[in-house]
C-alpha cells in the first residue's frame, strides 16, 4: 500500500522515504531531546539561521531553549574516537518564520557525517543530497561551491577584511558589477580582476565551470581547492548524478563555521533552496572537537506547500449509508478496504470531502 | 514551453525597461495598448510581463511569482530581499541623501531625529558614523518633516533636487548612488539559467551604448 493511500500527507511520505534512503547507506537514526541549555546557542549565535530562540526556565533554574537547530546538539553530544560516525535525524525545530515574524515549528530531516572525513565521505554526502532532492521532485539541481577557492583567492590578493566581506556578499548576490567596483577601489590588477569575475560569473555543469576557472588562472591555495572540487565531481560521476550538479560560487555559507565544500539544493516550483549543507570543520574546532564534519538539512516546511497539491482526494471511495445497519455497511467497507482502496463511511457524507467515487446506500442497493 | 515571468515596475522606468526586453528578443506588443490590464503574455516567445508597484517588484521575485524583475537599488538595500542582483541597468539614476533646512547644523551633543521612508538605510548609514539617532518612519511628503520641526533631517532619494529646493531644503550629503537593477529569484534562476543569462547579456550590451 502506498504512503498516500495510508492517508499520510506528502511531507510525511517524503520523511519516510528520506529516512529509508539514509538508512540504506549506513546512516543511523539519531534521536534527541526537544530542549538544550540556552548557553549552547548563545555561544554559536551566528551559526543559527535566526537569532531568536524560545527560552524557558527549567525546574532547577537553568535557562533552557527549544531547539532552533539540530547540528549543534549532535556535535555537543558526540564523541569521535576513531573512524567516521554517520547519523541522520528527523526533528522539529523552533524558529522565527520570515513572513509572520513569529515563532513556528519546522520539521527538518538531515544527516551528519562526523570524524575522519575523506574525499569519499564528502562525495557520498553530496550524492545523498542529490538523491534527497530526487526523492521529492522530478526537477531538481544541487549547487556546489568550494569555500577554499574563494578564501584562497581573497587571501592571495591581500584584501582588507572589509573588502573581503564586500566581495563575499556580492558573490552571494551574483553581483558582478559590485565585485568589479571593489576591484577598482582596491587597485587590483587586471589578472586578479579576471579571476574574481570568473568566480562570480561562473554557473553551470561542473566540468565546464572548473575548466573556465582553471583558464582564468587560479593558483596556490585556490587551485588546490579547485582540484579537490574536481576530484569530488569525478566521484559524483561514478555515482551517476553529475548531470544534476552545478558549480556555483554564490553558495557562500558563513566562513567562520563552514569550510571546504558547501552546497544548496533547489527543486522547481519552490522559490528558495530546500536543502542546505556543507563541511563545518571550523564549528567542530570552536566546540573543541578534534574531528572533521559535513552534513546537510532538508527544510520540509517549504516542501509542504509544494506537495499538498498532489493530494487530489481525501478518500478513494465515500459511502453514504443513511439508515443502513452496521452489518451491511461493515461488510461493504471491509470489501472495499481489502481491495486496496481508501474508504470513508458516513451517515451523511460531509460536503468538504473529496472522493473519487460515491456509493449511496440510501437508494437501496 | 515554460513561461518566463517578468515583474516590471509601473511607470516611466518600467516602460523603458520593457523596450530593452523587446530589443533583447522578448516582445509582447499587447503591453503597449493603453488599458488597465496588469498581465501581458506572448506565448510564442514564452514570456509573461506584469506591472507591479515598484517597491513590490523585489517581493514578487523573492517569492518566485516572478523569475526576474527590475527594482531600484534603494529597495534592495532597504528590504534586503534574498535575490540575485544580476545587472546594473544604469537607469533611474538618483542618490540616497541626507537633506535638511539650509541653516541646519548638526549638534552632536543631541540625538539626531531622522525622518525617512528608508529606515534600515538610515540606521546603517548613521550606524557607520557612530551617530546616535531617532527614526521617524513616514510614507510620503518626507520633505515637510524638518519644516514642521518633526525631524532635524530627512534621508530620501534625490534625483534633481527640485522638490527639496521648493521646500527650502538642501542636500547635506549624498551617500549612496542608486539605479535600477535586474534581479532574479535564486531558485528559478537555476532552472531557467540559459534564458535569464541571455537576457542579462543583451541588457548589458544595451546599457553600454
Amino acid at each position: 500500500m502506498s504512503a498516500k493511500a495510508l492517508g499520510q500527507s506528502g511531507v510525511e511520505k517524503a520523511v519516510g522515504l528520506l529516512r529509508e534512503l539514509y538508512a540504506s547507506y549506513g546512516f543511523t537514526h539519531y534521536k534527541m531531546s526537544k530542549f538544550e541549555e540556552y548557553d549552547l546557542y548563545v555561544k554559536n549565535k551566528d551559526f543559527l539561521v535566526s537569532d531568536n530562540v524560545i527560552t524557558f526556565t527549567d525546574t532547577d533554574g537553568k535557562l533552557m531553549a527549544l531547539k532552533p537547530d539540530v547540528t549543534l546538539s549532535i556535535i555537543k553530544n558526540g564523541s569521535y574516537d576513531a573512524g567516521v560516525e554517520k547519523l541522520f535525524y528527523n526533528e522539529t525545530v523552533y524558529r522565527v518564520s520570515k513572513g509572520t515574524k513569529s515563532f513556528k515549528e519546522f520539521m527538518q530531516v538531515g544527516l551528519e557525517c562526523l570524524g575522519d572525513i575523506d574525499e569519499y565521505q564528502i562525495t557520498e554526502v553530496l550524492y545523498l543530497a542529490v538523491k534527497s532532492l530526487s526523492t521529492v521532485s522530478k526537477e531538481y539541481l544541487l549547487d556546489i561551491s568550494h569555500l577554499g577557492v574563494v578564501k584562497g583567492v581573497l587571501e592571495d590578493f591581500n584584501l582588507s577584511i572589509d573588502a573581503q566581506k564586500k566581495i563575499i556578499s556580492y558573490l552571494g548576490d551574483k553581483n558582478a558589477q559590485g565585485v568589479e567596483n571593489v576591484c577598482e577601489s582596491e587597485n587590483l590588477s587586471d589578472e586578479q580582476k579576471k579571476i574574481l569575475l570568473a568566480i562570480v560569473n561562473v554557473y553551470g555543469a561542473p566540468d565546464f565551470a572548473i575548466d573556465s576557472l582553471k583558464k582564468a588562472g587560479l593558483d596556490g591555495q585556490a587551485l588546490s581547492a579547485l582540484n579537490q572540487l574536481e576530484s569530488i565531481v569525478n566521484g559524483l560521476k561514478a555515482f551517476g548524478v553529475c548531470d544534476k550538479v552545478r558549480v556555483d560560487f554564490s553558495v557562500v555559507n558563513d566562513m567562520g563555521y563552514y569550510n571546504g565544500i558547501v552546497f544548496k539544493g533547489f527543486i522547481s516550483g519552490i522559490p528558495t533552496g530546500i536543502l542546505s549543507g556543507g563541511g563545518y570543520d571550523k564549528l567542530m574546532q570552536k566546540m573543541g572537537k578534534k574531528a572533521r564534519a559535513i552534513g546537510f538539512a532538508v527544510y520540509l516546511d517549504e516542501l509542504e506547500k509544494y506537495l499538498l497539491e498532489e493530494n487530489e482526494f481525501d478518500v478513494d471511495v465515500a459511502i453514504e449509508y443513511g439508515d443502513e445497519d452496521a452489518k451491511t455497511v461493515g461488510a461493504l467497507v471491509k470489501e472495499i478496504a481489502s481491495s486496496g482502496q481508501t474508504v470513508g463511511a458516513f451517515k451523511v457524507v460531509p460536503k468538504k470531502l473529496r472522493y473519487k467515487k460515491l456509493i449511496d446506500l440510501k437508494e437501496g442497493c | 514551453m515554460k513561461m518566463l515571468n517578468v515583474a516590471l515596475p509601473k511607470g516611466r522606468l518600467g516602460e523603458k525597461v520593457y523596450d530593452m526586453f523587446e530589443k533583447a528578443g522578448f516582445p509582447c506588443p499587447s503591453i503597449k495598448e493603453n488599458n488597465r490590464k496588469l498581465i501581458f503574455e506572448n506565448q510564442e516567445v514564452g514570456v509573461r510581463y506584469f506591472w507591479v508597484k515598484p517597491s513590490d517588484v523585489a517581493i514578487y521575485v523573492e517569492r518566485g511569482a516572478a523569475d526576474i524583475g527590475v527594482a531600484g537599488k534603494d529597495i534592495l538595500v532597504e528590504y534586503r530581499p534574498d535575490v540575485y542582483e544580476l545587472l546594473d541597468l544604469k537607469m533611474g539614476k538618483c542618490d540616497m541623501a541626507v537633506a535638511a533646512k539650509a541653516d541646519f547644523e548638526d549638534d552632536r551633543t543631541k540625538t539626531l531625529v531622522v525622518a525617512t521612508k528608508f529606515t534600515n538605510v538610515a540606521k546603517d548609514y548613521y550606524g557607520s558614523l557612530g551617530r546616535d539617532i531617532d527614526i521617524i518612519h513616514l510614507n510620503g511628503s518626507i520633505e515637510i518633516a524638518p519644516i514642521l520641526g518633526l525631524s532635524d533631517v530627512i534621508v530620501d532619494i534625490v534625483e534633481t533636487g527640485t522638490t527639496l529646493k521648493e521646500n527650502n531644503l538642501v542636500v547635506v550629503e549624498k551617500f549612496m548612488p542608486i539605479s535600477a537593477r535586474l534581479i532574479a529569484n535564486k531558485a528559478n534562476f537555476k532552472f531557467k539559467s540559459e534564458l535569464i543569462e541571455k537576457i542579462k547579456q543583451s541588457l548589458a550590451k544595451q546599457t553600454e551604448n
